[in-house]
């Protein structure tokens, strides 16, 4: 007697209305993972630092900053220099997250009382940073010591950033309460020492001559432990790529 | 609908089925029964919807564009013209020094910073009683620049659909609660604010306000899919702004009635409202009671009250009644 042909359990097909279903499941998680994937590329910019950011006065440590900073720019809107600027897409999770371009516009103060911390809602800029000589936001290095002229003992004459520099800075002796373009502020001097004559912060830098020889005018930029790492500095520096710039993030405690 | 299951349906629970007879109060169960027993209904209803379409009204579409267009203009202006009216973007803000902060951008900053902000919870308890008092989700139709984007791109998407060129690819309502729960997990885990690198509503806000940048790409990528695959994709099944404020606004005061005795049944609101299943109960035989308030997933846009071509679907206050 030959066998009933053996058939296997058979699966019930499923209907159009679960295939259907089962798509619009499938569709659900590949968007789901396309989304949490798109947010997690926000990691590379962070954790590579693609781009260190000189941070606003009063910013906290740098993965505290950005968990803590709710991307509003409100620091950005008080800024009376507008050195303030927010990071974009290339930054990852320092989107909308503030920075500085010192080179480009730095902080100078004139604003007086850190409005910016006093303006951030969350403490990312912490509020126990009261005043400019508090902030620590880098420190200035001479980088490039055989470009700084004050080391090749050269005088400076005309505009130390050329005239369609946009950058702003507050001349007290010009004006008190208004920042004017550094365009429109021609110097001459004997022996440049713009980074000392334009730091807003009392003894951060001297020009130190490097002899005794009083016909020798040649000198030396020196960083004291009162420098906030403002960018100043950086910003006024004649020459270009700049001798001194900012190291960000940069804590004399470490140093 | 009870209050209960409409909270179900916000975080993706299918709707109801249609309720048995024995549900229904009394009021209901006359006029489903009164409804069944009309004649020439076919008649009234064309002509009931060619009255509406010779006067269509945009009156409540054409309020809250008004009102995006306001909210998100002061942020514009106050910068631009340096009058200090509301200083930050859509995250945070300040109203006259008075802070305000974003609901969902204050719970990311929280979870990921793990400290409780002074500043920030006098931002989140005012901006939590405006919205729970104007509706919770209407901060989606009423204020946040990304859902104007979005209606454009929707009506781009609709024009492609009629003309067969793209078909809606529905989703899964429960992607939005696990994308919250992702987000707010990836935030307290890493310590990183993950969602608001892709939130486009801080994205568009900010570039509103501080000028365009390479960001916009990414909201750019996500109207480019709703208009070519998924209706409202954001909006609809995944953005955790809108979860928030839908928890927010499940006990509003303001949210729109429906009324059961006059409505036809033809479902022209669900066709364009951005959260059909809050509008299951304008089914027929649906609807338990007389009345019926939408569930807080309603952004309380107005289209259906624009499109009832009945009035079945009116802006209510509660309280409000019995108190004048």
């Amino acid at each position: 007697m030959a066998d009933a042909p053996k058939t296997a359990p058979k699966r019930k097909s499923p209907t159009v209305r679960q295939l259907r279903e089962r798509r619009r499941v499938l569709r659900s998680i590949g968007a789901g993972v396309g989304v949490i994937g798109a947010a997690l590329l926000g990691f590379f910019p962070v954790v590579k630092k693609w781009a260190e950011r000189l941070r606003p006065p009063g910013a906290i440590e740098e993965q505290e900053f950005l968990a803590a900073c709710i991307k509003c720019g409100q620091c950005v809107q008080v800024c009376p220099v507008e050195a303030i600027v927010l990071g974009d897409l290339d930054e990852g999770y320092g989107v909308g997250a503030p920075y500085i371009d010192a080179r480009k516009q730095a902080c100078d103060f004139s604003c007086d009382a850190v409005q910016c911390v006093l303006a951030c809602p969350t403490g990312a800029l912490s509020h126990d940073t009261d005043v400019k000589e508090q902030v620590t936001m880098g420190i200035a290095r001479l980088s490039r010591p055989k470009a700084c002229l004050a080391r090749l003992g050269q005088g400076f004459k005309g505009t130390a950033r050329g005239d369609d520099f946009l950058g702003l800075h507050r001349y007290i002796e010009v004006d008190r309460w208004t920042p004017i373009p550094i365009a429109d502020h021609p110097y001459d001097l004997d022996l440049c020492d713009l980074c000392e004559r334009e730091c807003p912060i009392e003894g951060a830098i001297t020009i130190e001559r490097n002899n005794f020889d009083l016909t020798d005018l040649r000198g030396t930029p020196v960083v004291f432990e009162t420098c906030v790492g403002c960018g100043m500095c950086e910003m006024i520096c004649p020459v270009d790529p700049p001798a001194i710039v900012i190291e960000k993030n940069a804590r004399w405690e470490d140093v | 609908m009870s209050l209960l299951s409409s909270i179900y349906e916000m975080f993706g629970k299918a709707p109801n089925k249609k309720p048995d007879d024995s549900c229904y109060t009394e009021g209901a169960c006359k006029i489903h029964s009164e409804k069944r027993d009309i004649k020439g209904k076919k008649e009234r209803v064309a002509a009931i919807k060619a009255e509406r379409d010779m006067n269509r009204s945009h009156k409540w579409r054409n309020r809250r564009w008004a009102s995006i267009f306001i909210v998100n203009g002061l942020f514009v202006l106050s910068f631009s013209l340096d009058i200090q009216l509301i200083e930050g973007s859509m995250s945070a803000s300040r109203v006259f020094g008075f802070h305000l902060a974003d609901l969902n951008a204050a719970l990311q900053v929280t979870l990921a910073f793990k400290e409780i902000l002074i500043n920030l919870v006098i931002g989140t308890v005012t901006v939590l009683i405006l919205w729970w008092l104007l509706g919770g989700r209407t901060f989606c139709s009423w204020a946040c620049p990304y859902h104007l984007l979005a209606e454009w791109a929707e009506e781009i998407h609709l024009k492609l659909a009629e003309m067969k060129m793209v078909r809606d690819m529905a989703m899964h309502r429960g992607l939005r609660t696990v994308l919250y729960i992702l987000f707010a997990g990836l935030a307290f885990g890493t310590g990183y604010t993950v969602f608001e690198a892709i939130s486009p509503v801080g994205i568009v806000s900010r570039a509103l306000i501080y000028g365009p940048g390479l960001a916009l790409i990414w909201v750019v990528v996500l109207l480019m899919f709703e208009v070519f695959f998924t209706r409202r994709a954001w909006c609809r099944y995944m953005c955790p702004i809108g979860l928030t404020y839908g928890i927010v606004g499940i006990t509003s005061p303001v949210h729109v009635r429906y009324e059961l005795e006059n409505c036809l049944h033809e479902g022209d609101c669900r066709q364009v409202c951005l959260v059909p299943h809050v509008l299951e109960v304008t089914k027929k035989g649906f609807a338990l009671k007389e009345q019926v308030a939408l569930g807080p997933d309603c952004t309380r846009c107005g289209l259906c009250v624009d499109i009832c071509p009945t009035g079945s679907l009116q802006f209510d206050v509660k309280g409000l009644n019995k108190l004048l």
